[in-house]
């Protein structure tokens, strides 16, 4: 029986991820019912992952607009921003979660290699990649072979391609014990004017796949990625890709050396849902369409079924529409590089797809109605306050109580997992191919990467407590925007411009929706604030886990990748001490709060309280400050206060140039407060003794707040005339503490 | 001065060699693509940089299926007429496979991939890319490997010894030689070397990544000027 003929029912719609309203609305775009590979087709292309059905509404309220932007949203596979010189940057974030918790290795490894491809298709070379990951509990069993085969699997797939891994963030909370985030970000450079696009212009053009060859990995991946992560799901384990990072390096070259030519019209890599995804959206926004003959796709194994060759997310390639008559272009480019390059298809005037195997069409459909911004569905879903947050809400600082024992108490906090170097994971990763690491010997908040051939730098990082927003949708939101714009701040760069990564539960329950709802107002003020508009990123629903037979959704997770601007390399600032004798200032108002920080959660055990101090005017009024001072030439040191509180932030400062501080907490506040609490806005600057006045005037000028702490000293940390050792000792315990965790 | 660079397909280094060659050094490079059978058409080379990254993958054993690449033939036949022929971290590897230099890079004693600062003790001043160093003087340079782990026998490493082919060793900030401060296990701490006619070197550390004082670290640039400076001394002779 030919498969087009095959019947399907609901309930085999149901089985692929679709509800019966779609279905029904499958039934009335086709004018017949549909058959299981086109039934298929709809299923991973209305998919969460593809389609952003339940978030697309809430996705647009973000700024989404500035004048930096050379391409819109959604508009191809990643932003991209001008920084001058007749240079733009293209850069994204994404989330590959669940393949990682069910195969740590393989799922992070693809996830990089995913990512990195959505730079190139643009035909920009990636020159930097960041991830951000968030484990379970660092005791378990589970969450040290899981950070051990995440961080193998992101080493081996970026080392092999030679994208240095610059920077990014690991945190540790029991909500991910099963259901761990892995959000890896790119970012390339390419010229104005030279970039590609996910178009299928001109019929009669022919569709060349290029790559590797297609095999049964990672099908039904999109749909995977968009259902409820249970006990049963490592029975899906087909469901996870395979990467092979050679191959990636030898499609990144062609990739780059193709667009180089004018031959290709249109471009796009397979990722989620594999040739019918890259088929349908290249075909979509050009209002054409595609006849494609499956039998001429290469795939590693035999007798593949055509739902399987249509779905497959095997790794490392690429749709290419070509110019008619420089198919020959193209195919001496890939024949360089060894890969496979066949023509599977043309661009169609109908704007239908249509699949053809065994000289039979075995699926039409259209491509408009397949696509996010097509006649993929749009759901608002309903949400309400969450309950827990009225728990929060009875929290008070008064009733913990003050402790004594400071020495003892910094010590608790400051072995945390979560504040800990973790120098185990990165010097996994190869942070300086392409030299252009401009923070590795002078660290900064955010990563600094050389432009070469310019006097430009740019500026990069990820940021996302968690907990905050858990605590506090809307404020957390905000904070996570901002404490990526200070991070880029304070290393002397100019925010730009923002890609997200937004990871929640599931969006059927309306508490997680009241999460991602509110999450989003609070980035989208912070993005107008700060000028940084929304580039494009990912969401990832469905993240939980199952604690004493619940489920939980993981603590809301909007991962915010910035990318800042740095006009000249001399602009650099580093978190650095310099000179013993240097003073030692806080920019920013101390506040008596210590909530959510690190020190309320570990030394005292309490987890529900709110989001600590935001105010986002106060917030951008020190941005100007720090930019200020940094370009003046005042300070000659600069780092943030985040997690860790103050104490953190002095020792992170003291470490790199062995240096020791003594300081003297300010009067007024519970001293927890002043060193471990986590409120934002506030800044730790050094600066010559002979500089004071210069900032003082500066600072009053522009209305700030600074507080004097102390000094630079020679090795050794002392707070209120208490002594607390060498910062060896300290130094010791920051760049053992986790390997030495993971290692046992 | 005129260097050529080796492009394996799976080479990640070679843009940053073309950098320091020609951007910090003010000379000219040329990248070599590995299908290329002839170095005539690339005319007079002062020297020829195989540099890092996975050759062919390296999913096999690192450098393995390189040195069956077509230019090889040429490269070697480069090196037996006295050309210099340097390999920094990948490249070392398929030199060590070639046979142009002896031993053979391991996989690291952790088992892991290494990226981060050094120490490096400069152990002969005697030959083209250690000549501007002092015996001894200890450079803070790059790694990022994962196979590094020198290995040759006994008899091996004494005639590296005798013949004064070793080049560097890992060492701590003062200099120290020992196990504590062996990064990756290799026999000896060693981590780079020469041939007996000191012409072909090989190295696991990426001085082409310390070179520049923009990147907060120039102790690797002393090599390219060493090699610089020698290559004048025999034009002038």
């Amino acid at each position: 029986m030919s498969e087009i003929a095959a019947a399907v029912s609901l309930e085999i719609a149901q089985k692929l991820g679709l509800n019966e309203e779609e279905f029904e609305k499958i039934k009335v775009i086709l004018g017949r019912d549909p058959n299981f590979t086109e039934l298929s087709i709809f299923s991973v292309m209305w998919s969460e992952h593809c389609s952003y059905k339940n978030s697309i509404k809430y996705l647009k309220t973000l700024p989404r607009d500035g004048e930096k932007l050379l391409v819109g949203a959604g508009e191809e596979n990643a932003g991209l921003v001008d920084i001058g010189d007749g240079l733009a940057c293209a850069f994204k974030i994404e989330s590959h979660n669940h393949p990682s918790a069910l195969e740590p290795y393989q799922g992070a490894a693809t996830g990089v290699g995913g990512i990195h491809r959505d730079i190139f298709t643009m035909g920009a070379r990636p020159i930097a990649a960041m991830n951000s990951l968030r484990f379970g509990e660092i005791d378990r069993k589970h969450t040290k072979h899981l950070v051990k085969g995440v961080v193998s699997g992101i080493g081996d797939y970026g080392n092999c391609l030679g994208v240095p891994t610059v920077g990014g963030e690991v945190y540790f909370d029991e909500c991910y014990n099963q259901n761990i985030l892995v959000n890896a970000f790119s970012a390339g450079i390419v010229k104005v004017g030279e970039t590609a696009s996910a178009v299928a212009d001109g019929p009669g053009n022919p569709v060349f796949i290029v790559g590797s060859a297609t095999g049964k990995d990672g099908i039904h991946g999109a749909t995977f990625a968009s259902a409820d992560l249970t006990e049963d799901s490592a029975d899906d384990l087909p469901a996870v890709q395979v990467g092979d990072p050679f191959q990636e390096k030898l499609l990144l070259e062609a990739t780059l050396e193709a667009i180089k030519t004018d031959a290709v019209i249109g471009i796009q890599d397979m990722g989620a849902a594999g040739i019918t995804c890259s088929t349908s959206e290249m075909s979509a926004k050009s209002g054409t369409g595609m006849t494609i003959d499956l039998d001429k796709v290469p795939t590693r194994q035999a007798d593949m079924k055509a739902f399987e060759i249509l779905l497959s997310e095997s790794q490392e390639r690429m749709l290419i529409v070509c110019q008619k008559g420089k198919e020959h272009v193209i195919q001496k480019v890939f024949d360089k590089w060894d890969l496979e390059c066949e023509q599977i298809g043309e661009v169609t005037d109908t704007g239908r797809l249509e699949f053809y195997k065994g000289g039979e069409k075995i699926a039409d459909v259209p491509a408009h109605d397949l696509v996010l911004g097509g006649g993929a569905p749009v759901y608002d879903r309903e949400y309400t306050r969450p309950t827990y947050m009225d728990e929060i809400a009875k929290f008070s600082i008064n009733d913990i109580s003050l402790p004594t024992n400071w020495k003892a108490i910094a010590e608790t906090v400051f072995s945390s997992p979560n504040l800990v170097s973790k120098k185990w994971i990165y010097e996994q990763y190869d942070s300086m191919v392409r030299t252009n690491s401009m923070h590795t010997n002078q660290p900064s908040d955010a990563c600094v990467i050389r432009v070469k051939g310019t006097e430009k730098a740019l500026a990069m990082t990820t940021d996302c407590n968690s907990s905050y927003v858990y605590a506090d949708p809307y404020k957390g939101g905000m904070i996570a925007v901002s404490e990526a714009a200070r991070n880029i701040v304070c290393s002397g760069g100019e925010p730009v411009a923002i890609t997200n990564c937004l990871n929640f539960g599931n969006p059927y329950n309306p508490e997680v929706y009241y999460q991602f709802v509110n999450a989003l107002k609070g980035m989208g003020d912070a993005c107008r604030k700060f000028s940084t508009p929304v580039t494009g990123g990912n969401v990832s629903f469905y993240n939980q886990s199952v604690v004493d037979g619940k489920t939980e959704p993981v603590f809301p997770t909007p991962t915010i990748g910035m990318l800042g601007l740095l006009s000249s390399h001399d602009q650099k600032m580093s978190l650095n001490f310099k000179n013993t004798g240097d003073l030692i200032f806080m920019i920013g108002k101390q506040q008596d709060d210590i909530n959510q920080s690190e020190y309320l959660k570990r030394v005292h055990k309490v987890r529900m309280s709110p989001a600590p101090h935001f105010d986002l005017e106060e917030e951008y009024a020190l941005h100007q400050v720090i930019k200020k001072i940094i370009k003046d030439r005042i300070v000659v040191s600069v780092h943030d206060v985040s997690e860790g509180g103050v104490f953190q932030s002095l020792v992170e400062s003291a470490m790199p140039s062995d240096k020791g501080f003594t300081i003297t907490s300010p009067i007024g506040f519970r001293k927890d407060a002043f060193l471990f609490g986590e409120s934002q806005s506030r800044v730790i600057v050094t600066l010559p003794k002979e500089k004071r006045t210069d900032l003082e005037d500066l600072i009053n000028s522009l209305n700030g707040t600074i507080t004097v702490l102390g000094e630079v000293t020679d090795g050794n940390i002392s707070i209120d005339g208490e002594d607390f050792g060498a910062i060896d000792t300290w130094k010791n315990t920051f760049n053992h503490t986790l390997g030495t965790t993971l290692e046992n | 001065m005129k260097f050529g660079v080796i492009v394996f397909p799976g080479s990640n280094c070679d843009d940053d060699m073309i950098h320091v060659i020609s951007d910090v050094m003010g000379c000219q490079a040329v990248k070599i693509w590995h299908k290329e059978t002839s170095l005539t058409p690339y005319g007079d080379l002062d020297g020829i940089f195989i540099p890092g990254g996975f050759s062919y993958g390296d999913y096999l054993r690192s450098g393995a299926i390189a040195r069956f690449s077509n230019i090889m033939e040429e490269v070697v036949a480069f090196a037996n007429e006295g050309g210099y022929v340097w390999g920094i971290c990948n490249g070392f590897q398929v030199l060590c496979e070639l046979g142009l230099l002896p031993g053979v890079l391991m996989r690291n004693h952790n088992q892991k991939f290494i990226c981060k600062n050094i120490h490096l003790k400069t152990v002969t001043h005697n030959s083209a890319i250690t000549s501007e160093i002092e015996k001894d003087q200890v450079l803070k340079i790059p790694i990022a490997h994962a196979d590094g782990r020198y290995y040759a026998p006994e008899n091996e490493i004494q005639n590296l010894i005798d013949n004064d082919q070793i080049l560097f060793q890992y060492a701590d900030a003062s200099g120290n030689v020992n196990e504590e401060t062996n990064i990756n296990g290799s026999v000896h701490n060693i981590a780079g070397i020469c041939n007996r006619n000191r012409n072909v070197f090989g190295m696991m550390p990426h001085p082409e990544r310390a070179s520049e004082e923009l990147l907060g670290n120039k102790e690797g640039k002393v090599m390219f000027d060493s090699l610089l400076a020698n290559i004048k001394t025999l034009v002038t002779q």
